[in-house]
């Protein structure tokens, strides 16, 4: 039964990671209809920009965290009006792949240029370090700030989605963009704030989930794969599939790590096979027509 | 093969001779991890080679010396097998160097008895490299030769129930082997042995599993680099440091350039290594001297460097040995028995193995002047390979 605990609190803090990062993505991949391979690029950018602001700036984990993510949103703006704007909705997904991937590229780059190869870690707080006796085991403080933080975005955001006049919009957008449009919603505005949205989730992923997947400038192509297999088992769009894929793949990841180390990613991909086999569109997503 | 053929292949083959011969610019490969996660180590075998290259000048005898880089990048042993053709077909060199990773260096031994090249291996550190091809010399260590000073030591400290963690490739097969044969050959027992993925970077549930064993001692052994940092990190926050778990290992996990990222939680972690930067004696002090001095950061120095620095010194000896001929047998004839006192300590080539024998040294993580360094507290003395050698 121990073991049993132990397992399920690790799986949800390596869920709830995968839940912050993804959820930006799934987010722009049910609205704006892009499939966003630079969303990691844009989370490691985050958690560069968290280190830089600890190791070199010396200010507080919290106000790192904040600058992280308006830094990420902020050098996102000009690819957004440049080149994000212009396929929305509309590009075939080659052209989306190829873009996106060209920024993984791109990004990696200036990011290797400007900050060295090296991994660079992310300082925690006295209050956020070391083990903490949660009774029946020892776990890193971290991790239960890790699952807060899970849990937190995931009401704020339905909060958001389903409670605030954005929201409706945003739904409304959603469903029928021309329709929406007509009816005097300014799509295009709706569409920016929802990509800054989604990126600054990513930075925000990025950052507090450092201790589980370190940050170094080929971050952005190694969970690349992780990062969409969330989105496509949970169902593009919905708070509730990226979250229950999240605790599932990381349940499936973490079990096969403490019962069968020398198997590696195997039962990970495995749960997604079933998943994608049974639900072709994701555990709650929907067939775009 | 008949006479025409025969005499065109002579004439070839005496082409390429003298060709290599006039050439007064002897060439030397060097492959190594110039980016990527491990950037970091190839960066050390350039510091290592620049620092021999500032201390013993640009020509070896008569011949000046030119080393050329190329990156591996990761444990990929097609690309590395591709780099080093190119560097042998293209670039002419004479010689072969660095080497990251095991599979790369593994690979690439196939062509140097087809080319006569010798390689002077400055890292890969599983025992079977130097039995791949007889033009292989090692100036890194192997698993087996840093592992068996841990079990022994943790026989000494008293460690009775012992769980294994190693990553699930050549040399982390080798430092469990090793581990292993010696821990339970005096009497202690294994009781868990996991093989983690090369790729794994959330090492909690491998900790808690560790934990439920009930082992009362780690060894460990990852390759430097991101993972490394990881699983110490997750050894202390799962509360294994705090509950008495004690955490051996060859000091690979715990390279100087990692421990300020480790912080002050890392003091007292133990392991067993043939260098350490803190290492006191006038050869280490003049060659971190030497690397200060060409523009290198000292805090980045780690043991990569120093087997680069010893491989050049190999290297110079070589072309010395056969006057800037391609003479694959006798220049690594020439520097078997050979013997000196190196940055980390006095070491030789042993000559059965072309492998280095050097000391070994228990260091435990320690604050001395409010910096992290892995302190030197015992020597093992001139420790062989004990896969390939008996004593």
């Amino acid at each position: 039964m121990r073991t049993v605990f132990s397992i399920m609190i690790d799986a949800v803090a390596y869920g709830m990671v995968l839940f912050i990062i993804s959820i930006g993505l799934s987010i722009m991949m049910g609205l704006m209809r892009v499939v966003n391979l630079a969303h990691g690029a844009f989370a490691m950018i985050g958690g560069y920009l968290a280190s830089y602001a600890i190791r070199d700036l010396h200010v507080h984990y919290s106000v790192a965290i904040l600058m992280a993510v308006v830094g990420t949103i902020i050098v996102s703006i000009p690819f957004e009006i440049l080149l994000y704007r212009r396929i929305y909705r509309k590009s075939d997904p080659l052209i989306q792949v190829l873009m996106t991937i060209g920024i993984t590229f791109f990004i990696i780059g200036i990011v290797n240029f400007i900050f060295g190869p090296s991994l660079k870690s992310i300082p925690l707080p006295q209050t956020l370090s070391g083990p903490l006796d949660i009774g029946f085991r020892m776990l890193p403080t971290h991790r239960i700030f890790v699952i807060a933080c899970g849990v937190v975005t995931a009401l704020a955001l339905w909060l958001l989605i389903e409670k605030t006049e954005f929201g409706i919009k945003l739904r409304a957008s959603v469903d029928h963009s021309g329709m929406a449009d007509a009816l005097g919603i300014r799509t295009e505005i709706i569409y920016a704030v929802t990509f800054a949205l989604a990126i600054g989730l990513g930075a925000f992923g990025g950052v507090v989930g450092a201790e589980i997947l370190p940050i170094e400038p080929f971050y952005a192509l190694r969970y690349m794969v992780t990062f969409l297999v969330v989105v496509s088992v949970g169902g593009a769009g919905s708070i509730l599939g990226a979250l229950s894929a999240s605790l599932l793949l990381g349940l499936a990841d973490t079990t096969g790590k403490y019962l069968a180390p020398e198997f590696g990613d195997f039962f990970f991909y495995l749960s997604v096979i079933v998943v994608v086999f049974l639900f072709p569109h994701g555990l709650f997503g929907r067939s775009h027509a | 093969m008949n006479r025409r053929s025969q005499s065109i292949l002579a004439l070839a083959i005496l082409g390429l001779m003298t060709g290599t011969a006039s050439a007064d610019t002897i060439k030397v490969g060097v492959i190594g991890t110039m980016s990527g996660p491990y950037a970091l180590f190839g960066k050390n075998f350039k510091m290592g080679i620049d620092a021999w290259v500032a201390e013993h000048g640009t020509k070896a005898g008569k011949h000046d010396v030119e080393f050329i880089y190329r990156d591996e990048e990761s444990p990929n042993p097609a690309k590395s097998k591709a780099l080093a053709q190119e560097l042998l077909v293209k670039d002419k060199v004479q010689y072969l160097a660095g080497v990251y990773f095991t599979p790369n260096a593994m690979a690439i031994a196939p062509l140097l008895e087809e080319s006569k090249t010798p390689l002077i291996v400055m890292n890969a550190a599983t025992s079977s490299i130097v039995e791949k091809s007889p033009y292989i010399v090692r100036t890194s260590f192997t698993m087996w030769q840093n592992t068996v000073p841990a079990a022994k030591t943790a026989l000494k400290n008293g460690a009775k129930k012992v769980a294994i963690a190693v990553s699930d490739y050549g040399p982390g097969v080798d430092a469990e082997a090793a581990f292993k044969k010696t821990f339970e050959g005096e009497g202690g027992a294994v009781v868990e042995a996991v093989r983690i993925p090369l790729a794994t970077t959330d090492f909690s549930p491998i900790m808690q599993r560790i934990k439920d064993s009930g082992a009362d001692t780690i060894f460990t052994f990852l390759p430097s680099g991101p993972p490394t940092l990881g699983f110490v990190k997750a050894y202390i926050d799962n509360g294994l440091k705090a509950g008495g778990v004690k955490l051996m290992s060859t000091g690979d996990v715990v390279t100087e350039p990692d421990l300020p990222n480790i912080g002050d939680a890392g003091i007292g972690i133990l392991s067993t290594y043939h260098y350490s930067v803190s290492h006191d004696s006038k050869e280490n002090a003049a060659f971190l001297a030497t690397i200060k001095k060409g523009g290198g950061n000292l805090d980045e120095v780690t043991m990569t460097s120093v087997a680069a620095y010893d491989g050049a010194r190999l290297i110079y000896k070589m072309i010395e040995a056969t006057d800037g001929k391609r003479d694959a047998a006798k220049a690594v004839d020439a520097v078997k028995d050979m013997k000196w006192v190196s940055p980390r300590g006095p070491v030789s080539i042993d000559p059965t193995t072309r492998h280095i024998r050097q000391n070994v040294y228990l260091r435990s993580v320690e604050k001395v002047d409010g910096k992290l360094i892995n302190k030197e507290s015992q020597t093992f003395a001139d420790q062989p390979d004990w896969a390939l050698s008996a004593k």
